[in-house]
């Protein structure tokens, strides 16, 4: 039973997404492009979101924790940079 | 309570600055209001001394959420319709609307415009939803021909099957007299023998029966006024008389929400057209003081005439004319006031007659009493009610008196037998309970559909119901979903409505029981679920609030 009760939840969010965007009022192979289209653009956002957003993340947190963390001593990091 | 200082009307007297004398209102005081109409704004929205009755009307606002979802809905569409464009110039499929001939291709492209390409891209694809032809009378329940389309409805074949018994929530049946038994039908019926259905012969020449003289004092005596008048069409009455009242050098004051007719009119007439805000009573107060402060553009002598156009009630929003205020704003500017009540006469008021009777006014208050058989009738035409000098004049000079054909005698019959049986002449009291039943269905319905949390535009006593659907992919489905479930429904978009108001418009009748209604109902609390439809947050925005932008009707003077 829980099965075909996610099925239907499933089945109404297409129904939703397809009556938002219009798909509904759609032929069948403007259908089949407008899906092709969205499902493109959305796994590459993912896709990009996968391999980028991590990368931001670490460099973020670099960035704050330089400002907001503990600060080296100001003499030694002169000394270092000659 | 009058304003002694001003003679406009006002509860709170003389806290308001008032428009003809300029004074600064006291709550106001810290900013200088030097122009004429801002100085005006408290005393509008405080008006309700002039109502008998509670006046409820409320549009709620859009959810932004919405409004962005039903412009992206748009931009597919849109999107697509660019793409078959473009497949149809290079021959990639069939065209199969409308295109130039071979030898028009140099001129000036004629199907390029928005209205053509919405037609072809956005409204083919859910013109399913309307034309549907019906095969019965158009009672509380209809007969419908089913029909299919191969073609993604640019065809349609007919599979020859009847859907019956479908509730009808379309038609403007509003007292029920659409009927094929009963009282009207056989008294039509036996004039129809004595008769015939044609007449052959305009008003003016032989075509003026006693049947057509019984008509017009009937209805004069029905709305109270010294005379009528009745036509053929109700659209032309509207499109036809207006020219015959007004001309150039003349003003009309034009209602933004007025019904085609009355622009037609409006504009065939050559008068100078200038719009208010629909419902918005400073608005038209605005223009009024402009125009008789101002006189006519250039020359600045003064109007010829001013008629205010308005309607009863207004067929697509659901809402009624601020009468009261009308009226007072037409005695103290000394204009005139044409009333149309195609949808409120027989549907409104305590005695069924019209918009008027509702908020208990004189008629003799009204110049041009304005409306139509076709509605709460149930039959055919127009009438036009007044003084009896208005009357004869018009009977002259109107093109639909002079050259239209007079109206066939089964269906004036039929107005007779209705327009009694509503004044209860008839011996009983079936129009009274008609016109009871209508306000009762009505008050159930729109509370019903409120309480569901759907978005309801209009007043409280309305029987026109627009529910709000927004997105295009709503209007078809919204439409083909409710004829699966036996409910006949009027869907409305663009260019009837705003582009992103779309909607549907329940007419509620009196023939309606509570059982129809309630199936009715329960069918369109699961169409509301399933589509996500009831948006209402319930922050309802009075009309009167509603943002006035003086600069928006500016573009209309000319």
């Amino acid at each position: 039973m829980d099965v075909k009760r996610v099925k239907d939840y499933l089945y109404w969010l297409y129904y939703q997404y397809q009556l938002v965007t219009c798909s509904y009022v759609l032929e069948p192979w403007e259908q089949s492009m407008f899906h092709t289209i969205t499902v493109t653009v959305l796994a590459m956002v993912v896709y990009t979101a996968y391999v980028f957003v991590p990368i931001h993340v670490r460099l973020a947190l670099q960035f704050f924790s330089q400002i907001f963390g503990p600060q080296p001593e100001e003499p030694s990091s002169i000394t270092n940079r000659h | 309570i009058l304003c002694d200082e001003c003679g406009c009307f006002c509860i709170r007297r003389h806290t308001h600055g008032c428009g003809l004398s300029q004074r600064v209102s006291k709550d106001r005081s810290s900013k200088p209001v030097n122009k004429i109409s801002a100085a005006c704004i408290n005393h509008i929205v405080h008006n309700g001394g002039l109502y008998k009755r509670p006046f409820n009307e409320a549009f709620e606002e859009t959810p932004m959420l919405v409004a962005v979802l039903t412009y992206v809905g748009y931009g597919v569409l849109t999107l697509f319709g660019y793409l078959r464009d473009f497949m149809r110039q290079w021959k990639i499929e069939k065209c199969q609307n409308a295109t130039e001939r071979e030898e028009q291709k140099d001129f000036v492209p004629l199907y390029q415009d928005f209205e053509n390409f919405y037609n072809r891209n956005l409204y083919m694809r859910i013109r399913d939803s309307w034309n549907r032809p019906i095969c019965s009378v158009p009672g509380a329940k209809v007969d419908m021909m089913e029909r299919v389309s191969h073609d993604y409805n640019w065809t349609f074949t007919y599979t020859g099957r009847v859907i019956k018994d479908i509730i009808n929530m379309g038609s403007y049946n509003y007292l029920g007299f659409a009927q094929k038994t009963g009282a009207c039908q056989e008294a039509a019926a036996k004039v129809l023998s004595q008769y015939g259905a044609g007449v052959c012969s305009t008003r003016q020449e032989m075509g003026n029966l006693d049947k057509h003289e019984e008509l017009e004092k009937l209805v004069a005596r029905f709305l109270g006024v010294e005379s009528a008048m009745a036509y053929g069409m109700g659209f032309a009455t509207n499109s036809m008389n207006i020219p015959a009242l007004v001309g150039k050098g003349c003003l009309i004051l034009s209602d933004e929400l007025n019904h085609a007719s009355l622009v037609l009119g409006a504009r065939l007439s050559g008068a100078t057209i200038r719009i208010f805000k629909h419902n918005n009573m400073q608005s038209l107060e605005k223009l009024l003081k402009d125009a008789i402060v101002h006189g006519q553009p250039r020359t600045r002598r003064p109007w010829k005439k001013i008629l205010i156009l308005v309607e009863g009630i207004y067929s697509m929003e659901g809402s009624i004319v601020r009468l009261p205020e009308v009226i007072a704003l037409k005695k103290k500017y000394k204009s005139y006031l044409y009333l149309d009540e195609a949808h409120s006469i027989g549907a409104l008021g305590p005695s069924g007659r019209g918009v008027v009777d509702y908020f208990g006014l004189n008629p003799e208050d009204v110049d041009v009493m304005m409306g139509t058989f076709t509605k709460s009738f149930g039959a055919a035409g127009g009438y036009i009610g007044g003084k009896k000098e208005l009357i004869d004049y018009l009977r002259t000079y109107s093109h639909s008196a002079a050259y239209a054909t007079s109206m066939s005698p089964p269906v004036v019959e039929q107005i007779i037998t209705s327009v009694k049986c509503i004044m209860g002449e008839d011996g009983t009291t079936i129009g009274r309970a008609r016109v009871q039943q209508l306000a009762e269905n009505t008050r159930y319905f729109r509370r019903r559909l409120k309480e569901m949390g759907f978005i309801i535009y209009g007043n409280e006593d309305s029987p026109v119901v627009p529910l709000m659907l927004y997105m295009p992919a709503k209007i078809g489905a919204f439409g083909r979903e409710m004829l699966k479930r036996n409910i006949g429904v009027v869907v409305v978009g663009f260019p009837a409505t705003p582009i992103i108001e779309s909607r549907a418009r329940f007419c509620l009748s009196a023939a309606h029981t509570k059982e129809m209604l309630d199936t009715a109902l329960k069918e369109i609390n699961e169409v509301g679920d399933l589509l996500q439809l009831k948006y209402s947050r319930r922050r309802l925005v009075p009309l009167l609030d509603r943002p006035f932008d003086e600069t928006t009707y500016e573009e209309t003077e000319d």
